[in-house]
């Protein structure tokens, strides 16, 4: 297993995001999580990522490591657990260059950033059209890309996407969805996706976890959860 | 003309100390979001850690223990002071600031006010309150090009200013911490997930700006020799000004608020009485800050949410 939450807790002053979840990753997978807005989707993400603090009691186990020893820069640059944030949150003011090298701070290993580098370039041509171009000016599938391309630079194993479809065109949606299969398929790393639109997915996770209110209650293959009558109406328009 | 060119080579050596001061409250506040109120203090600090570097290397130099000649000590005294003033920076912003970093804001701007008032105290209880005089390290020279004069010290300052100022400059511009402190201006919260720890980042920044302030005090004290242990004051709140006049974070802003407050406040005082100069030169920046409320280089403040 490569990561396992249990008992995962998150509070924001006396309101309660998530009130002890429990869900696991293994090596190579994707999954995702579905959920509608406020349900702590992207606070399972910032738990994971050390973002926000978790309430005692939470255990966060990955590759046999206690995550809840690690700051937040060290949770990227020790474990290679990647963030891609809701809303993109690009440094509008450094180039597309920057914010993929700036991913790279804590990496000593030189050889492997440049074959990284290329190989971003090599799934998202567009950037590399772009590259001395201020991030600001980029169009918002640009931005997506950029995004995923800086959390692929940070020396991801886990690839952690908050809503990646948000504010994207439908064919937009799609190509950046393919981007993330090649890159978990070509380039050994795991997905864990947390989105809104449900449909899209379970179609491009293998299995997938329904979070409502701060609960997980419902867990399945994504054809089961397809197929699942409340999930239907709830998640998916009927 | 030659009166108005006497100024000028005036202006510029006061808008020096401004504009070194500045930098380092500008940096502060672009990427921290919190004003170093404490920053006037540090350059006083600065000031005095140089005058203990000078009089100690020139001790070594008496006894015969080391030679070097008085523009060496001058070079090592900057560098040395530079470094170590750096490390009260990296303290302040420790012990002051690291722990009120999610903290309202006033919070912040009160530590900094406290932080000042201690290192002034400490000051006075460490050397009394005699003021002490910088070692004088090179001798006076005046040049008269054509009816202005220009001393050896004034172009020193100006030179050796505007040396760290374009070294700040490619540091921010050209190497990766400076590329994680444009970025943390930009974006504070989201720094951590490219592998960036913001206390690194935040630690560079005032050890940055100490340096600077502590260059800015040697400077001065070459040029002022008389030290006391209040000159941080009104050199940090004219420096303050500077930063605010620059916009948020911007290293050109600063620099170029720095000299025009120099120079403002030399050309009133050639015009007017000297005892208005205050007053009429910072009538001239409160109505600039009127029209252009996030100064020269600085983005609207409405223009993005910041925590």
């Amino acid at each position: 297993m490569l990561l396992s939450v249990e008992n995962l807790s998150v509070s924001y002053g006396k309101i309660r995001a998530l009130q002890g979840i429990n869900f696991n990753i293994d090596e190579g997978e994707i999954v995702s999580i579905i959920g509608a807005n406020g349900a702590g989707k992207s606070t399972t993400l910032r738990a994971i990522s050390r973002m926000v603090p978790v309430e005692p009691g939470t255990k966060m186990i990955y590759q046999d490591q206690d995550l809840l020893t690690y700051t937040a820069d060290k949770v990227v640059s020790r474990l290679g657990i990647s963030h891609v944030p809701e809303g993109r949150r690009l440094f509008g003011n450094l180039t597309v260059m920057e914010n993929l090298q700036l991913a790279t701070f804590a990496r000593k290993d030189r050889d492997k950033i440049q074959a990284d580098l290329k190989r971003v370039f090599e799934i998202f041509p567009r950037l590399d059209e772009r590259r001395e171009q201020k991030s600001g000016t980029l169009s918002g599938g640009e931005q997506q890309m950029l995004a995923i391309g800086r959390a692929f630079m940070s020396g991801r194993k886990i690839m952690l996407l908050d809503e990646p479809s948000m504010g994207l065109a439908p064919l937009l949606m799609l190509n950046v969805f393919e981007a993330l299969k090649e890159i978990n398929r070509e380039d050994a790393t795991t997905i864990l996706l947390v989105e809104q639109n449900a449909r899209l997915a379970l179609q491009f996770a293998r299995r997938g976890y329904v979070l409502e209110s701060g609960n997980l209650v419902l867990e399945g293959s994504s054809n089961e959860l397809l197929e699942n009558p409340e999930v239907k109406k709830a998640y998916l328009g009927g | 003309m030659i009166f108005f060119l006497q100024n000028l080579v005036n202006a510029l050596q006061w808008g020096s100390f401004y504009a070194l001061i500045a930098l380092g409250y500008s940096m502060v506040y672009g990427i921290l979001m919190l004003f170093n109120f404490a920053h006037g203090d540090i350059f006083m600090v600065g000031a005095y850690i140089g005058f203990g570097v000078a009089t100690g290397l020139l001790a070594l130099v008496s006894t015969g223990m080391i030679t070097a000649p008085n523009w060496m000590i001058l070079v090592l005294t900057i560098l040395f002071s530079m470094i170590l003033t750096s490390f009260v920076g990296m303290i302040v912003e420790r012990v002051g600031y690291r722990p009120l970093r999610d903290a309202p804001r006033a919070s912040a701007a009160i530590t900094g006010l406290m932080i000042g008032i201690i290192l002034e105290t400490g000051n006075l209880i460490l050397l009394g309150a005699r003021r002490v005089s910088f070692p004088a390290l090179i001798q006076t020279e005046t040049y008269n090009l054509g009816g202005v004069y220009i001393t050896n010290k004034k172009i020193m300052i100006v030179v050796v200013s505007l040396a760290l100022m374009l070294a700040l400059h490619q540091f921010v511009q050209r190497t990766k911490w400076g590329m994680a402190m444009r970025a943390m201006a930009y974006d504070y919260t989201v720094v951590p997930l490219m592998g960036v720890s913001i206390n690194t980042i935040a630690r560079l920044t005032f050890a940055i700006g100490s340096a600077l302030a502590a260059a800015a005090g040697i400077l001065f004290g070459v040029a002022y020799p008389v030290l006391d242990p209040y000159m941080g004051i009104v050199f940090g709140w004219k420096a303050f000004v500077a930063a605010i006049l620059g916009g948020r974070g911007s290293v050109l802003g600063a620099t170029l608020a720095g000299f025009l407050l120099g120079f403002i406040e030399i050309f009133v005082a050639m015009i007017f009485p000297s005892t208005l100069r205050d007053l009429i030169a910072y009538s001239i920046i409160l109505l600039i800050l009127v029209f252009r409320p996030h100064g020269f280089f600085g983005e609207p403040y409405s223009a993005r949410l910041r925590l």
